[in-house]
């Protein structure tokens, strides 16, 4: 299961360059068209701010987008030979769920070179370690979550509500693009119940020494909430019927 | 080798599987009939553990298959109605991931899809992306892949539709073969009645959801009074075509069966 998603994902070269994009974008374009404004306010390096953002936003992207690959298996037949094989719908899940957090930490990383080339510099290279386990962390909740998602869902229609309602508000009101300190209350409180803030800012920690939630936190609410979209999922792919 | 006991079914309202039951002996070749809409690929699904029935026992090769699900999918291999490949890979990846799945070993493995290649033959397709394959191909591939675990039983829903007249005779010839020699039981559906009438040892007839008829060929000719199996059929099943029957009713009902799920 888990090779064929990653021999699919070798494959498809369109596609990573294409995943490339968006955050290339976001990473020179908000990075260089924003520094100047953050620079003013309080003297912070924007582009060191906002890498890890952009790292982690990659991760969600392709983590929620490989993980609904099911629905395309579901549409072209895929699925059925996989139920019927004599494997349980849990190692189904778990090998989808792997498949696309290895998938998503690749594209992380291959981010967190390109952010090089804007002029990143992470703080300490001996947390660079800690780096990598919040970015499998990521990648592998937001796996689990779109598995779970398309476990639900029988075509692509409902992809473009995923993307809207659910995949651009983690992203917009994670604390990947602004700092958590100081929001209007109501903000506070959404990124507060937002589980990639605790991705982000994890990442952020790791990178760049500075954070507003504290590792620790991080790491257990992600593992946390992994723990429960599991549960969910189990419950989701034990009652999948073709 | 199969053994349905008061089997139900219903999506919603509608009952797709009436209380059905009937036996497929170990070495059979089983043909399974019926108008479209008439419940064939409900009970194919629940024989091959990817539906629960609301009621009655299903036995496979000696398990049960609602609660023993496991046990059972290794006891079969599958063919279905539309195709199962992963486009993106070849040939020879999609057997063997089948056979990582399956838990058969490596080596035996190796050796054995190579052989299965050569009986269906794509050997000289094997590194060949499926998605360039033509349909005759993809279920020749569908069929080796369902081989690939020696299974006991092979389903085969309506494996020659769409095919044309040398690649059905070549399947079937090689179906016959694999039940002459490795014993396996052939459980298939088909529209294609003089299929049938050439390799289908046992008939079972179902209509709305029901068995209405149970013999060999040869019964059921006689019992509807008629030279061949495609008039008996239309004697058995009545010559109207169904509501629930063409691409629209059979829509239906799998969109009422997806919303159920």
């Amino acid at each position: 299961m888990w090779l064929r998603q990653l021999k699919r994902y070798v494959r498809k070269k369109a596609r990573i360059v294409g995943a490339l994009g968006q955050p290339i974008l976001f990473l020179f374009a908000l990075g260089f068209g924003l520094s100047p404004i953050f620079q003013q306010a309080g003297g912070i390096d924007y582009i060191q701010f906002l890498a890890p953002g952009v790292i982690a936003m990659t991760v969600l992207f392709t983590a929620i987008f490989t993980g609904m690959e099911i629905i395309w298996d579901k549409q072209f037949g895929f699925m059925k030979e996989t139920l019927v094989a004599p494997v349980s719908r849990f190692e189904i899940m778990m090998g989808k769920t792997l498949g696309g957090t290895t998938v998503s930490v690749i594209q992380g990383l291959l981010v967190f070179f390109i952010t090089f080339t804007a002029g990143f510099r992470p703080e300490s290279y001996a947390l660079l370690p800690v780096a990598f386990l919040f970015l499998v962390l990521i990648a592998f909740l937001f796996s689990a979550l779109g598995t779970v998602i398309a476990a639900r869902l029988d075509d692509m229609q409902g992809f473009p509500l995923i993307i809207n309602f659910v995949v651009q508000p983690l992203f917009f009101l994670s604390g990947a693009l602004f700092p958590l300190d100081n929001l209007p209350s109501a903000l506070t409180f959404v990124t507060k119940l937002n589980p990639l803030s605790y991705g982000v800012e994890g990442l952020r920690y790791s990178l760049t020494g500075a954070s507003y939630f504290s590792p620790f936190l991080s790491a257990s609410v992600l593992v946390g909430v992994t723990v429960v979209v599991v549960l969910v999922g189990m419950y989701q792919f034990s009652r999948i019927e073709v | 080798m199969i053994e349905v006991k008061n089997v139900t079914k219903k999506y919603g309202d509608f009952t797709a599987v009436d209380d059905v039951s009937f036996k497929v002996e170990k070495g059979e070749v089983f043909a399974f009939l019926g108008p479209n809409g008439a419940g064939k690929t409900t009970t194919i699904k629940m024989l091959t553990t990817l539906l629960r029935p609301n009621s009655g026992e299903v036995f496979l090769d000696g398990h049960n298959v609602t609660e023993d699900p496991d046990k059972t999918r290794k006891s079969f291999g599958i063919v279905f109605q539309d195709p199962s490949l992963d486009n993106e890979l070849t040939a020879y990846e999609n057997m063997q991931f089948h056979a990582i799945l399956y838990g058969v070993p490596k080596k035996e493995y190796k050796e054995r899809i190579e052989k299965l290649l050569e009986l269906v033959e794509l050997t000289d397709r094997r590194d060949s992306y499926v998605k360039n394959f033509s349909g005759g191909m993809k279920r020749r591939l569908e069929i080796a892949r369902g081989l690939l675990h020696n299974p006991k039983v092979l389903f085969l829903d309506e494996p020659t539709i769409g095919l044309d007249p040398q690649t059905r005779n070549h399947l079937w010839n090689y179906i016959r073969n694999l039940n002459k020699e490795e014993g396996v039981t052939i459980f298939f559906t088909t529209h294609h009645m003089e299929e049938v009438d050439r390799i289908a040892e046992k008939i079972a007839i179902i209509d709305h959801g029901k068995i209405i008829e149970y013999g060999t060929p040869a019964d059921i000719r006689a019992k509807a009074g008629t030279d061949n199996l495609e008039d008996a059929f239309i004697a058995l099943t009545g010559k109207d075509i169904r509501k629930e029957e063409g691409d629209v009713g059979l829509s239906q009902m799998r969109v009422s069966n997806k919303m159920m799920n």
